[in-house]
């Protein structure tokens, strides 16, 4: 109960610090105006004929893949920079609650820019009967992908003080863990060690993951690659803030 | 309420602290003294749960500080070096916050923001936002903070640091005052915020204590203290010396101005200090000088924290 009503105060204190600066709602216009342009657009939504949000969902990955680290970036070290994070971790809250809470806070400000891409929804709806349960399943991909860059972003926040460093690192996590599903780099690879081995590799992308939930096949294997992958960049964060604090 | 034990710090290869021991109890004021870098803040840190000790303990109330950290915690109030503050947020929401974090709700919240508000004079800015405010505000902002919950328990690293005189004396008679019902622990650079506050004083150099002891026992300790200064108008100091010099219990006499005469005597020891200067108050009625001026000095705790802390230097060299 006041385990819960700690992580509580401070996601409500990370919103409010969020939401008083432009941060999250240039997060938020920026992936509504991107993810309908990549859609309807690019993603060539009206000419695939299809009543569905393939060309949607297909350009989460991408997009989250700077908005995320970007809206993210701040979390740990800004407090690191300002001298804040002295008072936070001598509350007496564990560093758990701090870090449950900050990673709560960014999430639902995803959620909220997940939720407000109903026009989508209601445009497919309206043009056709698309699978209502795919595109369901479609959406809690996304929320789960884009949670796991934010346990990323949250443990590269932790391991500096200076924003930018933390965005750029973020990035390239994030990159590699989309990248390394991907064929041509799985093929290159394959050349080098054993198939074994890339099979491994492939299954730590994102991609690999993502495209399951994608056609609506919500695997629990899938969700739980998500959520180890959670767990674990927030044990890393956890274990990134007693290290530097240990000396 | 506050006990350390053995405390030692290791930054790489550099020892922060390194075996510092010290007890608070209910209603102490102690005061922490020391050079930039001497391991002042690290040992406060410690103390309210920010860095891990590498060895030795510190307990608060009756939790230890590693193993029971939450319960550490909600014992202490405390203000970090440079009062660092949520800029984003207003005076108000970031007391609000504050105050939740520590398990207030309500119109106990309510009650206690409203209370460390009044405390700290923050009425003009409760709903600025922390960025816009002067560093004296932001830093009674962080004060605030440190109140809130009315711990038994104060941590405050350089509480006077930045602010006005008005509001320096403002600060010390608030630390003063909840040093009663409190165990405090504030750390300074300024030397008679010790002797106007605490009611005990520890000066910590190169991570060790090296001095620990009541504000009067410290000044003791200065080389200047004990001696006896005299001035009279009407005679010269050359002329003066051999009669205190004959004086019982007096090891040296020392001319400070020849004209009017000052003189410096300086008694065999520390004790017997006022015995001397009765002496010299009997010699000067008998031979009618027109002493302007008798003193014991009393020692000055700058002259005992830089004859500690600066090795270096002369010890007994007087400014």
């Amino acid at each position: 109960m006041s385990c819960c009503g700690n992580i509580w105060s401070i996601a409500k204190r990370e919103l409010s610090g969020t939401v008083s600066s432009p941060v999250a709602y240039v997060f938020v216009v920026i992936f509504l105006l991107l993810s309908s342009f990549f859609t309807f657009m690019i993603g060539g939504f009206f000419e695939r004929g299809q009543a569905s949000l393939v060309s949607f969902f297909g350009w989460h990955p991408w997009l989250y893949l700077f908005l995320v680290p970007a809206v993210g970036m701040r979390m740990w070290a800004e407090e690191r920079r300002s001298g804040t994070i002295e008072l936070l971790l001598t509350l007496p809250i564990t560093t758990w609650q701090a870090i449950a809470g900050k990673f709560l806070a960014y999430l639902v400000i995803i959620a909220v820019a997940l939720l407000l891409t109903f026009p989508v929804w209601i445009t497919v709806n309206y043009l056709g009967a698309p699978d209502n349960g795919v595109i369901f399943a479609g959406y809690i991909g996304s929320l789960l992908l884009g949670a796991s860059y934010l346990a990323v972003t949250s443990f590269t926040s932790a391991l500096t003080r200076n924003q930018v460093v933390s965005f750029i690192l973020a990035v390239v996590i994030c990159l590699f863990l989309i990248l390394c599903g991907w064929p041509p780099v799985l093929n290159l690879l394959s050349r080098a060690v054993s198939q074994g081995f890339v099979d491994l590799v492939a299954s730590f992308s994102f991609m690999t993951h993502f495209e399951n939930v994608q056609r609506g096949v919500l695997d629990l294997r899938d969700i739980v690659f998500f959520v180890s992958v959670i767990v674990f960049f927030l044990f890393a964060t956890h274990a990134v803030l007693r290290a530097r604090r240990a000396g | 309420m506050i006990s350390v034990k053995n405390l030692k710090k290791v930054f790489g290869t550099k020892a922060a602290v390194d075996g510092v021991s010290f007890n608070v109890g209910k209603g102490e004021i102690l005061g922490f003294l020391g050079p930039n870098g001497a391991g002042k803040s690290t040992t406060m840190r410690i103390v309210t749960g920010f860095l891990p000790p590498t060895s030795g303990e510190a307990r608060v109330g009756e939790f230890d500080v590693e193993e029971q950290p939450v319960e550490a915690k909600r014992l202490i109030g405390y203000l970090p070096e440079n009062a660092p503050c949520y800029s984003d947020m207003t005076v108000s929401g970031f007391l609000g916050f504050c105050g939740e974090a520590r398990g207030l709700r309500g119109t106990k919240l309510k009650d206690a923001v409203d209370r460390a508000i009044a405390t700290c004079f923050l009425e003009p800015v409760v709903h600025q936002s922390i960025d816009t405010l002067s560093k004296g505000y932001r830093h009674r902002t962080c004060l605030a903070q440190s109140i809130l919950h009315d711990p038994p328990v104060l941590v405050l690293d350089e509480p006077t640091d930045g602010l006005d005189p008005n509001q320096k004396h403002e600060v010390r008679s608030l630390i003063r005052r909840m040093g009663k019902d409190k165990a405090i622990i504030f750390s300074t650079h300024i030397l008679e915020e010790v002797e106007a506050v605490c009611t005990r004083a520890i000066i910590i150099d190169r991570g060790r204590i090296v001095a620990n002891g009541a504000p009067e026992e410290l000044k003791a300790r200065a080389a200047g203290a004990g001696t006896i200064v005299l001035r009279a108008a009407d005679r010269g100091g050359a002329a003066l010396r051999p009669f205190l010099e004959k004086l019982e219990g007096c090891s040296a006499v020392e001319v400070i101005a020849e004209q009017p005469a000052a003189l410096r005597l300086r008694p065999k020891d520390a004790a017997s200090a006022e015995a001397l200067a009765a002496r010299v108050h009997e010699l000067a009625a008998r031979e009618k000088w027109k002493l302007v001026e008798l003193r014991i000095e009393e020692g000055r705790l700058d002259d005992v924290f830089r004859s500690i802390t600066l090795p270096d230097s002369a010890p007994g060299k007087e400014s």
